[in-house]
């Protein structure tokens, strides 16, 4: 195993796939010359041209919209967004477009799309740059929604990607880049839609993804030494979005701690425990607990934006009161 | 001795006249859902465009789409029959009147958000130009599209990447009911192109041979290696906007100084003045078309709904 960080774990995942398969290409604001605005692709351009590994205008409708197009031509791009925020300007393509035109054309067109996009708050960009809307995505059946915690998952996980003939969101976390972690030797993917056990316990179940992973593994280990021991069950996927470990940990512990970096309302926490209470209502102990981010647009000044955003201490409290 | 594909070019249009006619009787009956818009009026735009394209080349249009799934080769029988929502239509009654598609003849659809196939048209010529293929992205829309931001990213990006696309300007005068003068600043609309940079160029859109012809040059030009152009189309709809438009935008006399100079009526009088076809042939073609709608209406009554489970089929490639 090696250890590198969540940026280089993307990069080689991206780096490998041009290298197999010269139908593969990125393109995105500042993919190229600049070396990607989080540094992703840095030496691409020197390496693989500017074909393919395209700058685009700062027209997020026409990158995705053009990636759609190309894809249903014939290659496999990579469209990366600046930042998941910037998705917004091209909801359209994304979600009337590249969720729709599989199944509203009787299954003719395929789409082998990735659009990367980096999420979440925490770095005092202000309201319109900080949001982590990745549930908002996950609402559309036909877009594949992909959101990894760890370098190793987001390696594996975006091979698989570009490896996949649907159109994927692939959420980066902002925060996460200089993350470090294991990261197999060589060759190897993760299969998409597939939920994960990070951490193995018996008294809750906590259920996140992406960079609450870290967050809740922190958690667990103050836990611990109070003798509470939390398995955590990694999502990845947010569509499809799979339950199998989560409900086999839930009749194990008999209680949920659901933990997201977004707001509360309408998301994963109020979506995955109905699905506990649906599949497994006869094992519940206790009302399953949701951490999320305050109901305000983040505020820029420091201290304001972490006290809205779900804190370590925040997941420790509600694992307590499921406890009570 | 008769020109052929003069023949050709005017039974897809009276195909077309036909198909649209009993689309609007079979709505009328409720065996057709949702939207229709007709194109009835506008035929001479998309017969002259296909006319002129080659089979590799590239067609997506918008939501009035059934011109060019008659134009592009998809049997009438597979149109009417999605039309109708059954499981034969060539989208599989998932798309109806605006989401028809077929790619095996290069035709990419029947987009119904406004605009919006524009970067898809950019992303479709991108793949063509970087896999080295000869071959030119033809997309269509409305004038009321160029209002749209879509619009101006497609069309701006790939003049930038100097792709083989050409943008066809569907002008039919109203977008909805409110037409150029009331919408866009420009109501010349190649100016907008202008602005961009590329070759612009308008043709009157009534008139088929003229369509063809302005299609074929600008086509042969940017296979040349020109990059992206730019013509304008000037139509008119005799019908309303979609099903049950009240038409309050405009007169009783607009709509009939264009019907009475209709573009098949005047490619008829062009064919039988100046080519010396008999009436009576063309009469014949007529029937045929008429034939073939009845047969098509006959095969989509006669065809099974899509069966319940495939209302889960292909919403992934990857289940």
């Amino acid at each position: 195993m090696a250890i590198i960080t969540m940026r280089e774990a993307i990069s080689q995942a991206i780096w490998e796939e041009m290298e197999r398969d010269e139908k593969v290409f990125i393109m995105g604001e500042e993919v190229g010359v600049w070396g990607g605005t989080y540094a992703v692709t840095k030496g691409f351009l020197d390496h693989f041209g500017e074909e393919r590994v395209r700058d685009t205008p700062i027209a997020e409708s026409a990158i995705v919209g053009s990636a759609i197009g190309a894809a249903l031509n014939g290659l496999r791009p990579i469209a990366e967004l600046m930042t998941i925020n910037f998705a917004f300007v091209a909801m359209d393509q994304i979600v009337n477009q590249a969720a729709k035109l599989h199944y509203m054309f009787g299954g003719q067109m395929v789409l082998p799309l990735v659009i990367r996009a980096p999420s979440g708050g925490g770095r005092q960009l202000g309201a319109t740059h900080s949001q982590t809307p990745d549930v908002i995505f996950a609402h559309f059946p036909g877009l594949k929604v992909v959101a990894p915690g760890t370098p190793a998952d987001a390696k594996g996980l975006l091979k698989s990607a570009i490896r996949s003939d649907d159109p994927i969101l692939f959420i980066e976390n902002a925060t996460l880049y200089q993350m470090r972690g294991e990261v197999p030797e060589g060759e190897y993917t993760i299969p998409i839609g597939k939920s994960t056990v990070q951490r193995v316990g018996k008294d809750v179940t906590i259920v996140t993804y992406s960079k609450m992973v870290k967050y809740c593994l922190d958690a667990a280990e103050q836990l611990a030494k109070d003798g509470i021991e939390v398995e955590i069950v990694d999502l990845r996927s947010l569509r499809p979005l799979d339950m199998g470990p989560v409900i086999t940990s839930f009749k194990k512990t008999n209680r949920a701690v659901i933990v997201e970096e977004s707001w509360l309302s309408y998301g994963i926490g109020a979506e995955v425990s109905t699905r506990i209470y649906e599949e497994a209502f006869d094992y519940v102990d206790t009302p399953i607990q949701r951490v999320a981010q305050k109901e305000v647009p983040l505020p820029y000044n420091r201290h304001l934006e972490q006290l809205a955003l779900p804190q370590i201490a925040d997941i420790i409290q509600a694992v307590k009161e499921v406890l009570r | 001795m008769v020109n052929g594909e003069y023949l050709d070019i005017y039974k897809q249009m009276v195909l077309i006249r036909h198909l649209e006619e009993k689309a609007a009787e079979l709505y009328q009956a409720g065996k057709v859902g949702g939207f229709l818009h007709l194109y009835i009026g506008e035929e001479a735009v998309s017969t002259g465009i296909l006319a002129a394209r080659e089979e590799r080349d590239h067609v997506i249009t918008a939501y009035r789409d059934h011109g060019v799934a008659v134009n592009a080769g998809i049997p009438v029988n597979q149109i009417v029959a999605e039309l109708m929502g059954k499981a034969t239509g060539i989208s599989k009654g998932r798309g109806g009147s605006m989401h028809m598609a077929d790619i095996t003849r290069n035709f990419w659809g029947g987009h119904a958000i406004v605009g919006a196939h524009i970067p898809i048209a950019t992303g479709l010529a991108l793949a063509d130009k970087m896999e080295k293929r000869d071959a030119v992205t033809i997309c269509m829309f409305g004038e009321g599209a160029t209002n749209i931001g879509f619009f101006h990213e497609g069309v701006n990006m790939a003049m930038v990447w100097k792709l083989p696309v050409l943008w066809i300007c569907e002008n039919n005068q109203y977008g909805m009911g409110t037409s150029p003068e009331r919408a866009s600043a420009v109501s010349n609309i190649i100016q907008k192109a202008c602005g961009y940079g590329m070759p612009a160029y308008d043709v009157d859109g009534m008139d088929v041979l003229a369509v063809r012809d302005i299609v074929a040059a600008r086509l042969q030009e940017i296979r040349e290696g020109s990059g992206p152009q730019f013509v304008e189309a000037r139509t008119y709809r005799f019908k309303g906007h979609s099903m049950g438009d009240p038409e309050r935008y405009r007169s009783k006399d607009e709509v009939k100084k264009y019907v009475e100079n209709g573009p098949i009526d005047r490619f008829r009088k062009f064919l039988i003045q100046k080519e010396g076809v008999q009436e009576k042939r063309l009469d014949e073609i007529d029937e045929e078309a008429a034939q073939e709608i009845m047969e098509a209406v006959e095969f989509a009554d006669n065809s099974p709904e899509p069966a319940d489970e495939d209302l889960f089929r292909n919403i992934y490639v990857e289940e």
